[in-house]
């Protein structure tokens, strides 16, 4: 029982649960349409303005949905005991945590993919900057977001209060990450700037809490 | 040992009343910004105590993922909330300062940003703590707080590089540049006391969550003796 084979099982599984119900992607995609309309009456901007706020705005809308991913794809091993069957299996859970993030980091991907039209759509986002880097900046970005988040929704499915918890605990942690995604963002779509050195910390930042979250979790999975 | 600290404990007040006659009166009054800049003294040597107390909090957890004690989770949990209470002095005040001296009341600078996002960090602990149940509390609190020390450098990092490229609008002279050996003195005078007061304050948490714990120990010991019977 390797690890890879284990996360590859676990991350099909998942892989064909979504498929088959869409159950995550759907209320995504939806509350990320909802957050970029909302938004809008919010700031009503021209295309230059555009092109400076756009960044964040797109930032918040994926973070909020990925926060609704998250959620749901810890709460589907609560029924059905499943994580405490995960728990007393010999499998390495290790192998858990790469397949919930690598599944989660799928959906959120394409989300962003459903979502890019949209936003040059509505806010009328024409890109100064190479369209390349905003691939690598999503990228990077969406790995951050969803490697602490599949750790910290793991740690929060456990309380009470457990879908505002994963939010609370989730968001200081992401600050220096968010703000890379933004600037970085918002550099490459005004060509204002070089967003060399927000991809590279991105690059830090995902390695570093990767590192500390694949050798906490076990502790988390095991806690009780 | 309890002889031992309340000798800490008179110590750390006599310091403390110094300390504050020293801030107050015998400091010279600041040329241009008059007595609000006495605030410094209580702002600085907060700031020093809460990164002591963080410290401390990272180190328990990591002790405590490692030993499983009660002691290590304890004081985890003891300087995470005495650490937190010193932030937000710090974060009170520094706009308290600032209003009269910088005309705003914050401003989106590197160290400023960086307190905010300690204080958003280690409070997120504290309402873990809170939310969990029973026995992962811990567990869980230490894998938190492990994340958010290592988080910390890289806010800063980050957010200095952002300050760097979106200069703010005000730059402070930086009070630092240069104190007067007689301001300098009260200065020290101050961090030594808010160190103690910090000491005294992680101590007393830490009796009374130990205290809590065994409390709970010997409730669920009762309850299971009352249901084997």
């Amino acid at each position: 029982m390797t690890t890879i084979g284990v996360t590859r099982t676990t991350l099909l599984k998942d892989l064909l649960m979504e498929w088959r119900s869409k159950d995550a992607i759907n209320s995504m995609l939806f509350f990320a349409l909802l957050v970029v309309v909302i938004f809008s009456f919010a700031f009503n901007p021209t295309a230059e303005e555009s092109r400076r706020i756009a960044g964040g705005l797109i930032w918040v809308a994926f973070l909020f949905a990925a926060v609704v991913a998250l959620n749901q794809t810890w709460a589907r091993e609560l029924r059905n005991q499943v994580l405490d069957a995960y728990r007393v299996s010999p499998a390495p859970p290790n192998a858990l945590f790469l397949a919930k993030a690598i599944g989660n980091f799928f959906f959120v991907v394409v989300l962003e993919a459903l979502m890019a039209p949209l936003f040059v759509v509505f806010y009328d986002l024409r890109s100064v900057g190479p369209v390349w880097q905003l691939i690598v900046v999503a990228l990077l970005g969406t790995w951050a977001l969803v490697v602490n988040g599949t750790f910290f929704a793991a740690l929060s499915i456990r309380t009470r209060s457990r879908e505002i918890m994963l939010p609370l605990i989730l968001f200081p942690i992401s600050i220096p990450a968010l703000l890379a995604m933004v600037d970085a963002t918002t550099s490459i779509l005004t060509g204002e700037a070089s967003p060399d050195f927000w991809i590279k910390m991105l690059a830090v930042y995902d390695v570093v809490f990767t590192a500390v979250c694949l050798l906490l979790f076990e502790s988390v999975l095991n806690a009780e | 040992m309890k002889q031992l600290f309340i000798a800490f404990v008179v110590l750390t007040l006599g310091l403390l009343a110094f300390s504050t006659y020293q801030a107050l009166f015998v400091a010279p009054t600041e040329q241009t910004m008059g007595d609000v800049q006495r605030i410094f003294y209580y702002h600085v040597p907060s700031a020093w105590t809460a990164g002591v107390c963080f410290f401390v909090n990272f180190l328990a957890s990591v002790v405590y993922l490692w030993k499983r004690n009660l002691a290590s989770d304890a004081l985890a949990a003891a300087s995470a909330e005495v650490g937190v209470t010193f932030c937000t002095i710090v974060l009170i005040t520094g706009p308290i300062w600032a209003r009269p001296v910088w005309g705003i009341w914050w401003t989106w600078d590197a160290r400023l940003t960086t307190t905010l996002v300690l204080w958003l960090i280690y409070v997120s602990y504290l309402v873990l703590r809170r939310f969990s149940a029973g026995g992962q509390t811990q567990v869980l609190a230490a894998a938190l707080a492990i994340f958010g020390f290592v988080d910390v450098p890289i806010v800063y990092m980050s957010i200095r590089w952002f300050r760097t490229q979106h200069p703010s609008p005000v730059m402070g002279g930086g009070e630092n540049s240069g104190l007067d050996p007689a301001m300098l003195h009260a200065f020290f005078w101050n961090l030594a006391a808010f160190t103690c007061v910090g000491i005294v304050l992680m101590v007393v948490r830490y009796r009374l969550q130990m205290l809590e714990e065994k409390v709970e120990a010997t409730h669920a010991a009762a309850a299971l003796q009352g249901d084997s019977r």
